[in-house]
């Protein structure tokens, strides 16, 4: 059976010349980078051809580049790295209600540490309103850390409006640009952040390589200590391999990123326009200010595993936020953070596009995504509305 | 994640749809938790003669439906009351973990139904 992958968001598949790149590092160039003989040397020569690449991606000097291992350790990294850098000039950070978790589970656990968090709302596209980022500053007020793109709803979020604000305060401002960097233009000079974090997978690089990116002279407490491996500030043998496919899938990335967002684009909304004409099924996340790959939904009367396995039976490859559909089994945070109530949460499905997503697929889609829904809505009790559903809690032992 | 049973019993579920005829409904759960199951019987001589569903929920949540519909046809009330969350479980060749509890609601509403049926009938 044909698949179709239409879950960019969770990770891409590896761009064959970046495997292509990788591979020499696996066997032949296999030295330390510390060592001072030619294998080391070598070893070195394409972390540091890497780190340039990685920088140019998002118009930062190689020197600004810390490599990770994950998008999450780079995101852990910002919030406690600059959180005990700057505890004595004070102890409050800002961050949003829809971060990743490895933003909002870092926040709470400096929560637990002394630090006060202030978590902001969002409107009913996801979007942050720059002015609930003024409101929340207070004399204590250290670190701003905004989710750049939600890879849950597509929706962009304003950093350019926040970083002025940062500006001028004096602060110290943090962007999660994982779903972001690779997929639409990302440019830290442009957007005024102090520090960045993206990673290789979402633009069709190798897991096991991310980057924090941390504006020259920025001070930042390390998270891993020993050696003197990014110059002292992430310790450990660096995972080579991974670094150089990093630096190639940006290289790639940035040379088409133009043409990969053009294509995506007309596909994505050929894909909303369809799911749009079913009833009862509502788009979640900004309609423009939105990833160009990234198509988000609620429907109505039906839950998202369900039709994640159905879709999956038929060869397509989805994600959803429903309660049931998450090992938490609680429904996604931004869903309610956007006012949908919990029983439509349930119905959350999200389509994310990529490279190799042809028209073909989504024509595919198109006629396949009804049918499911018509098919799930055929089981359930609800196919002719909510009965009685507002106000309803949850009481059943999880 | 799911057994082969549980796939067939969500991908092909038997006795779907409304009974308008029936002698007893039973429905448990509640959507904002994720899963609700809505169970009609059709009783005579105190055998369940058929049964029929209606649910909203996640994969699991639709294969327990559907194979509780299949487990009490033929069933006399006493022994359709025994069946459990357990017994439906293992029917289906198991259960994930996390989804023995909120989507294993089958054998609540099947016993709400057969209440539903006896106050019915004035029993």
């Amino acid at each position: 059976m044909k698949t179709i992958y239409l879950d960019h968001v969770a990770t891409n598949p590896l761009h064959p010349e970046v495997l292509e790149a990788m591979l020499p590092y696996f066997r032949e160039l296999y030295g330390n980078p510390l060592s001072i003989y030619e294998p080391g040397l070598k070893a070195r020569e394409a972390i540091e051809k890497a780190r340039e690449s990685t920088a140019a991606l998002i118009n930062a000097k190689p020197k600004e580049i810390i490599f990770t291992a994950s998008g999450a350790e780079a995101n852990n990294f910002a919030l406690k790295g600059i959180a005990y850098a700057n505890q004595n000039k004070g102890k409050h950070i800002i961050v949003s209600k829809i971060e990743h978790h490895s933003v909002l589970n870092t926040a709470r656990f400096l929560e637990k540490s002394g630090f006060a968090v202030t978590y902001l709302p969002v409107d009913k596209y996801g979007l942050i309103n720059p002015e609930d980022v003024e409101k929340a500053l207070t004399k204590e007020t250290i670190l701003i850390s905004i989710i750049h793109a939600s890879p849950e709803i597509g929706a962009i979020e304003p950093i350019v409006e926040i970083s002025r604000i940062a500006k001028q305060k004096g602060l110290i401002l943090h962007t999660d640009a994982v779903a972001s960097v690779g997929n639409i233009p990302v440019d830290v000079q442009a957007l005024g952040v102090d520090l960045l974090s993206f990673t290789a997978h979402q633009f069709y690089g190798p897991k096991g390589a991310a980057a924090l990116y941390v504006r020259e002279g920025g001070r930042i407490v390390p998270l891993i200590y020993g050696g003197i491996q990014e110059g002292g500030r992430r310790a450990g043998t660096e995972n080579v391999p991974a670094i150089v496919g990093m630096g190639k899938a940006a290289e790639l990335a940035k040379r088409d990123l133009q043409k990969r967002m053009d294509r995506v684009k007309v596909l994505r909304d050929k894909l909303i326009t369809n799911a749009l004409k079913t009833e009862k099924v509502l788009l979640t996340g900004p309609p423009e200010k939105r990833l160009p790959g990234h198509a988000s939904f609620v429907v109505e009367y039906i839950e998202g595993e369900a039709m994640l396995l159905l879709l999956a039976a038929k060869g397509i490859y989805s994600a959803s936020g429903s309660a049931c559909s998450s090992k938490a089994l609680k429904a996604s945070p931004v869903l309610i953070s956007i006012g949908i109530p919990a029983h439509l949460a349930q119905g959350s499905v999200v389509f994310t596009l990529g490279e190799e997503t042809t028209e073909e697929d989504i024509n595919y889609f198109n006629e396949t995504f009804p049918q499911i829904i018509s098919r799930l809505r055929g089981i359930s009790p609800y196919a002719k509305g909510w009965e009685g559903m507002e106000g309803s809690s949850c009481t059943v032992q999880k | 994640m799911y057994s082969a049973k549980v796939m067939d019993h969500f991908t092909n579920p038997r006795n779907v749809g409304e009974m308008p005829d029936a002698d007893g409904i039973g429905t448990e759960g509640n959507p904002v938790c994720g899963d609700v199951m809505k169970i009609y019987i059709k009783v005579s001589d105190d055998k369940i003669t058929d049964a029929k569903f209606q649910t909203f929920g996640c994969g699991a949540a639709i294969a327990v439906s559907s194979m509780v519909t299949e487990m009490v046809k033929g069933l006399t009330l006493d022994e359709a009351l025994k069946i459990t969350k357990a017994s439906l479980a293992e029917a289906l060749d198991g259960l994930p973990p996390q989804k023995m509890h909120c989507s294993n609601l089958g054998a609540d509403a099947l016993h709400k139904a057969i209440e539903d049926y006896k106050v019915k009938q004035g029993k």
